[in-house]
């Protein structure tokens, strides 16, 4: 079974991530999902089933429906680590693809700033009382990037080559978090969060919406012509990282993520098949490690391809043309979905100063380190 | 023959040069450094530390009892040996009993561990002191006081030093004292208090056991004499007719302050370890009265030098800043971490008490993994509930970690996180302890400890912690 070309995504919004301190949890729902409304040509009540993804807010799907007022139709909240927005794609598609649904709505939202914490919470109600205190998202990323710099003989430089890369492409973004040129030497001499990360090695804590309004692939035509079809998606949970005989140097999800997708779109050599991408890269070393966990490099050899130019606007291989999680932001729930969005703004031609040269194939990527989605979309 | 059977000991690796204290408020300096503990230690830490070193060699099996000495308990109401005895994995029938509110306590504890084994009711038993007690910034007790423990395990076998007898009196004075509701030691004025406290009990209950056992002073090898401060003691010696230079035991104070309750067991131990098989020793200890004892060390005393006792505990050090000490023992309201309090519940504590406090891991049957914690599902070949409970080392070397300064926690400003790989199987990480910016490495040689976590929950929540080994 593959859902290769059975689904299209026929319309998207996406709210300006950052420190949204204007805006509530359902002021930034409503801003994405009217874009995406607006975008698709529909109105609310074509909407015949609803996915939320939010990883922090608990509010079950009455979190979705009650600020756009969706009566009586299936809404549902997904919870999936960093993978939240990844999976309530996914969810929304298997709506369409059972034949269940025509029409169906995926929104992914997080609410970070209200708080007044730093990092992410540590999810208090759920955590072990001595075993899971203390651990920090950037501490655990950490412990896999010291063990990779010592396996691998680098050092911090390449891991700032991609924040460096992802602060300029953020910067040509008017929705990205911040709008700011980095330099290798401002990376390396930031003040440290979690040995090897400094701050600028961290993606940014922010506020965030991002929508998309899903149909049968073949009706997709009759809402637009530059529809965008999902080729294939792929969903992994790995606890390897817990077994005492991991080794510390990659993401096992990721892998199994990728493998899923890429056996459904027909992909075998992603760095060839594949135009751009939109990568998990919640810290910069993250984005090495995806570069080997999707494919696109040997383990080990992935930091070249930043220290080469590949993955840059002009490269082979563009990756984080919106700023990724780093620059554009990390609201949670949200970031899934927002990469579909700027995979869909690169298909139209409509990116702007970061448009990358007539791309088709695409790959999102979200990690939560033990849970990976990983979507390929094309264009028709 | 009922006697001591081994002994250990713990001080803390941090030291504070007493000049520091001195230097920052003003005031005479005393003589030497003291031993302080680390932000997440405390008397129960530290006396788990200390019978976990008395224990290289025994079988915990054999011990039919833990007897936890000392004035500094973390809580008022919640006993606190009973935890000793799950660290120790020691039957539900074993004895658990605190012993509190007078430095004597450590030496009460120990008569009752003797008169318990005596009538026949025990075999073993497990007594421990330890003490963390807090003297008033810029107060002579902040520079006297250290911490520490020590632990001595008394039994009818194998004794290392046989207990001759002792004498023991009681006295009501209120000489030093600390209320429910007072975080500092506090003091009647000096003359009086040594005078009628300390020396009157000590002369009193001294006489009274050379008397019981008809010996005569020069009979002892060494004399342990827990003491409030370095001259009292000599003073006592001369009035017995005692040779100081030849038989007083080194009081510590100096080195690592007075330890409290511990005091006189720390003596002891240092003691033991210079001790030859026919020597004689004499201890005594103060507190609201005088316990004091004659032990005559036997020929088994050469098989139980294998730990770290007083000796190595006193070389493996590390120099702490007074600002430092301060942060640690929160004598200052600090920041917060802007993070969430920590949560906790003692159901689940209670219900993986033994995998968590014993540390236990799974062995699968099948595929011999070894896991931590426990794992129903073998990681490895899936087996299900096909494992044998095993003990795990408690020595291994850093996989990985990290230097989390988002992580701190008021104490400290960061936390360094492990991944360790346990010798003869098994990965644990819990946070490391005792170790400074820079020092955490991969295939760094590491130790657990056994330590305070945090408060979440209103209470205490122990687990163990990574240390860089102790030489």
């Amino acid at each position: 079974m593959s859902i290769k070309d059975k689904v299209a995504i026929i319309g998207m919004g996406c709210t300006k991530f950052g420190e949204n301190w204007e805006m509530s949890l359902n002021d930034m729902i409503i801003e994405a999902a009217y874009e995406a409304f607006q975008d698709a040509g529909i109105g609310s009540k074509d909407i015949q089933a609803a996915w939320l993804g939010t990883q922090q807010y608990g509010g079950a799907g009455m979190a979705l429906a009650d600020p756009l007022k969706l009566h009586e139709i299936p809404v549902t909240r997904v919870e999936n680590f960093c993978a939240t927005g990844s999976d309530a794609i996914r969810n929304a598609c298997f709506g369409i693809a059972s034949g269940m649904y025509d029409i169906v709505l995926a929104l992914g939202v997080e609410k970070l700033k209200d708080w007044g914490l730093r990092g992410l919470p540590e999810n208090p109600g759920t955590a072990h009382p001595v075993l899971d205190q203390g651990v920090t998202g950037p501490g655990q990323f950490a412990l896999s990037a010291v063990r990779y710099m010592h396996t691998f003989k680098i050092d911090r430089t390449p891991m700032a080559q991609i924040a460096v890369k992802n602060h300029h492409n953020g910067n040509l973004n008017p929705k990205a978090h911040f709008h700011r040129e980095l330099t290798v030497e401002q990376v390396l001499n930031a003040p440290m969060i979690a040995w090897p990360f400094g701050l600028f090695d961290c993606c940014t804590v922010a506020d965030g919406a991002s929508a998309a309004i899903l149909c049968r692939a073949d009706m997709a035509k009759s809402f637009r012509k530059d529809y965008m079809l999902i080729k294939g998606i792929g969903l992994s949970a790995s606890p390897e990282n817990r077994s005492p005989h991991f080794d510390y140097l990659g993401f096992p999800a990721t892998v199994g993520a990728a493998r899923q997708a890429y056996k459904q779109a027909g992909i075998k050599n992603p760095l060839e098949e594949i135009d751009c991408a939109e990568v998990h890269d919640c810290f910069s070393w993250t984005e090495i490690s995806n570069y080997e966990d999707l494919g696109f490099a040997e383990k080990g050899k992935g930091w070249r391809l930043i220290m080469d130019g590949v993955t840059t606007l002009q490269g082979k291989l563009p990756v984080n043309m919106d700023g990724g999680l780093k620059c554009f932001g990390h609201p949670v729930g949200a970031s899934g979905i927002r990469m579909h969005y700027e995979l869909w703004k690169q298909f139209q031609g409509k990116a702007g100063p970061r448009q990358i040269k007539d791309p088709h194939i695409g790959l999102t990527h979200t990690l939560g380190a033990v849970v990976s989605g990983v979507t390929i979309v094309g264009t028709p | 023959m009922v006697g001591i059977t081994s002994y250990g000991a713990y001080i803390p690796v941090y030291r504070l040069d007493r000049a520091l204290a001195a230097r920052t408020w003003g005031g005479p300096p005393m003589m030497g450094e003291k031993a302080t503990g680390y932000w997440d230690e405390d008397s129960v830490t530290m006396a788990t530390e200390a019978v976990l070193d008395c224990l290289s060699s025994t079988a915990p099996e054999e011990v039919d009892g833990v007897f936890l000495a000392s004035t500094t308990l973390p809580y008022k109401e919640k006993q606190m040996s009973s935890l000793i005895a799950t660290v120790l994995d020691l039957p539900r029938t074993a004895r658990a009993a605190d012993f509190a509110n007078s430095l004597r306590c450590a030496t009460t504890a120990m008569k009752s561990a003797l008169d318990a084994i005596e009538a026949g009711a025990a075999r073993k038993i497990m007594v421990t002191a330890a003490d963390c007690r807090l003297g008033a910034p810029q107060s002579m007790r902040e520079q006297l006081f250290g911490d520490g423990a020590a632990a001595l395990l008394i039994g009818n076998s194998e004794v290392a030093a046989s207990i001759e007898g002792y004498y023991s009196i009681n006295d009501e004075i209120t000489d030093v004292w600390r209320r429910d509701e007072d975080t500092f030691v506090e003091g009647a004025e000096d003359r009086w208090a040594v005078t009628y406290g300390y020396m009157k009990n000590m002369q009193e209950a001294i006489a009274g056991l050379l008397r019981k056992l008809k010996l005569a002073p020069t009979a002892f090898s060494k004399v342990v004499l827990a003491a409030p401060d370095a001259r009292s003691p000599l003073d006592l010696m001369k009035s017995f007719g005692f040779d100081p230079k030849t038989q007083a035991q080194d009081t510590l104070v100096n080195t690592v302050g007075s330890t409290g309750s511990a005091q006189a067991f720390l003596m002891l131990v240092a003691a033991l370890e210079e001790a030859k098989p026919g020597d004689r020793i004499l201890l005594a200890n103060y507190g609201n009265g005088c316990d004091a004892f004659s032990l005559l060390v036997t020929d088994q005393i050469a098989k139980i030098r294998e730990r770290r006792g007083v000796k190595v505990h006193l070389k493996s050090k590390k120099a702490v800043s007074y600002e430092r000490y301060i942060r640690w023992k929160s004598f200052l309201p600090l920041e917060s971490a802007h993070r969430q309090v920590p949560f906790s519940s003692p159901v689940v504590l209670w219900r993986e008490a033994r995998g968590l406090f014993t540390l236990s891991g799974s062995k699968c049957k099948r595929c011999s993994l070894i896991d931590y914690p426990i794992q129903r599902v073998c990681h490895q070949c899936g087996s299900k509930d096909e494992y044998d409970e095993i003990k795990l080392s408690r020595k291994g070397k850093l996989f990985t970690y990290t230097e989390d300064y988002l992580s701190g926690r008021g104490a400290e400003q960061f936390v360094v996180f492990p991944v360790v790989d346990l010798e003869g199987g098994g990965r644990i990480k819990g946070h490391m302890t005792e170790c400074e910016p820079g020092e955490a490495r991969i295939d760094l040689p590491v130790e657990l400890a056994f330590r305070k976590m945090h408060e979440g929950g209103g209470f205490n929540n122990y687990f163990w912690k990574t240390r860089p080994r102790r030489a």
